[in-house]
């Protein structure tokens, strides 16, 4: 079915289309919404577009490094100073996906995908988004919360901490097919170190619950202590807890239960 | 619904055509332009056999939608043999068995020609990430790594 296509070279004018039309969906990178459209999604009657130079814009020099929407994966890769981004870059799709997949599109991605995004909730990341009320920063925690309902808004970029070495971030895609495939689970830890303790430790699950999700019950095993061999257990131990994954083909909800302590504890101490 | 114009080169020569609101560049490739070397396969960004390069990049041409390559250049695997010789892929697959039923080796090729106009000299290791994003289900893959790690040999050499 012909849908009608809207191109705009502004995000502001982009925005206005999209919220004033429940049919309307955003076009990015395409890995989504056409996908959508090739299985015969009826509900998307007009696709958006904008081709507003802001939504491609890299900026990597603080403390917070800030990512236009439209910003692909293999942007990514190839910033030297997003060094702590490319793991979770390279774990996604094959090169044509990287090509085209962006990261605001990831926030969107359903399961087993979005795994860029599991990423960024360990980074304590805010989303800007557009909609017709003007701009504003949501925490990615709470944007993902409420997905459902942003379908008419514009994600204009993705904020998050840059973190302070090279161990304080880790990421873990566990996939069936090799060396690429979609996520059986996918944990990221930020785990900041103040005077030889954690300070601000974050976790994040991705095919663990309907969405990416932060595994608070690990954090508060972690926060304040040093990792050492009983906290990363008491970790791995809590990594279950506040999680309702689903069946799929990659695995049962069971199998993921009872791998994500597993993985967590690897995650944490390092091993391959 | 009105049609949308559409102009784009193809394969190094100018094409003009009018496509639907929402038409894939896959389609536009096979229904409109005849160009019948990308092939549907999966329709999601699973498979890779759709495969061609746009401004010389790899991108699936199922999840693109055409009207976004206007003005721009999309290469597909009719443009790849130079006159009536094969292009060195094309060749090291042919010598290498590196296709059985053929329907992955369109996207193959263009993967392979993604990496080998960005890295002359890929590692084994470069091969396989590059071909990461395509399925062969009767190769086993190895026959395709060799072929292509062969044409890189042979460029190198030449």
């Amino acid at each position: 079915m012909a849908v009608t296509v809207k191109t705009f070279a502004s995000v502001g004018e982009a925005a206005g289309a999209l919220s004033s039309d429940r049919s309307a969906r955003y076009l990015g990178g395409g890995t989504l919404v056409m996908r959508a459209l090739n299985e015969g999604d009826v509900s998307i009657s007009t696709i958006v577009r904008a081709q507003d130079q802001a939504l491609t814009r890299i900026d990597a020099s603080g403390p917070r490094i800030t990512l236009g929407a439209g910003v692909t994966f293999a942007r990514v890769l190839a910033e030297r100073d997003l060094a702590f981004l490319h793991t979770p870059a390279q774990s996604i799709g094959g090169p044509a996906v990287r090509n085209m997949g962006t990261v605001g599109g990831n926030l969107f991605a359903p399961n087993p995908y979005g795994d860029f995004t599991v990423a960024l909730l360990a980074l304590d990341a805010t989303v800007a988004v557009q909609g017709g009320f003007g701009t504003r920063d949501i925490a990615l925690e709470e944007f993902l919360q409420s997905r459902e309902r942003q379908s008419g808004a514009l994600v204009l970029s993705v904020s998050c901490t840059r973190p302070a070495s090279a161990e304080a971030f880790r990421y873990r895609k566990i996939a069936r097919i090799k060396p690429k495939g979609g996520s059986v689970i996918t944990l990221a830890a930020h785990l900041p170190i103040s005077g030889g303790r954690i300070a601000g430790a974050r976790i994040a699950l991705g095919s663990m619950a309907p969405t990416q999700i932060r595994a608070r019950a690990a954090e508060r095993a972690l926060e304040g202590r040093s990792l050492d061999t009983a906290t990363i257990a008491a970790a791995a131990s809590a990594a279950v807890e506040g999680t309702s994954p689903s069946d799929n083909a990659l695995g049962s909800a069971w199998y993921r239960r009872e791998i994500v302590g597993v993985h967590l504890r690897r995650l944490l101490s390092g091993q391959e | 619904m009105s049609k949308i114009p559409l102009q784009f080169r193809h394969n190094g020569r100018d094409v003009a055509i009018f496509v639907d609101g929402g038409t894939n560049l896959l389609v536009a490739l096979r229904e409109l332009i005849g160009d019948l070397t990308p092939k549907f396969g999966c329709g999601q960004g699973g498979c890779g056999t759709c495969s061609v390069l746009i401004d010389g990049e790899l991108h699936l041409s199922c999840l693109t939608l055409a009207e976004t390559v206007a003005g721009r250049s999309v290469e597909t695997l009719d443009g790849m043999k130079q006159g009536p010789n094969l292009h060195p892929l094309q060749r090291a697959f042919a010598d290498h068995f590196a296709a059985q039923c053929g329907y992955c080796t369109p996207g193959m090729l263009m993967a392979a020609k993604a990496l080998l106009d960005r890295n002359p000299a890929p590692s084994r290791a470069d091969v396989v990430e590059a071909i990461s994003g395509n399925i062969c289900r009767c190769t086993g893959y190895e026959p395709i790594i060799n072929a292509i790690l062969a044409a890189a040999g042979g460029r190198a050499s030449a």
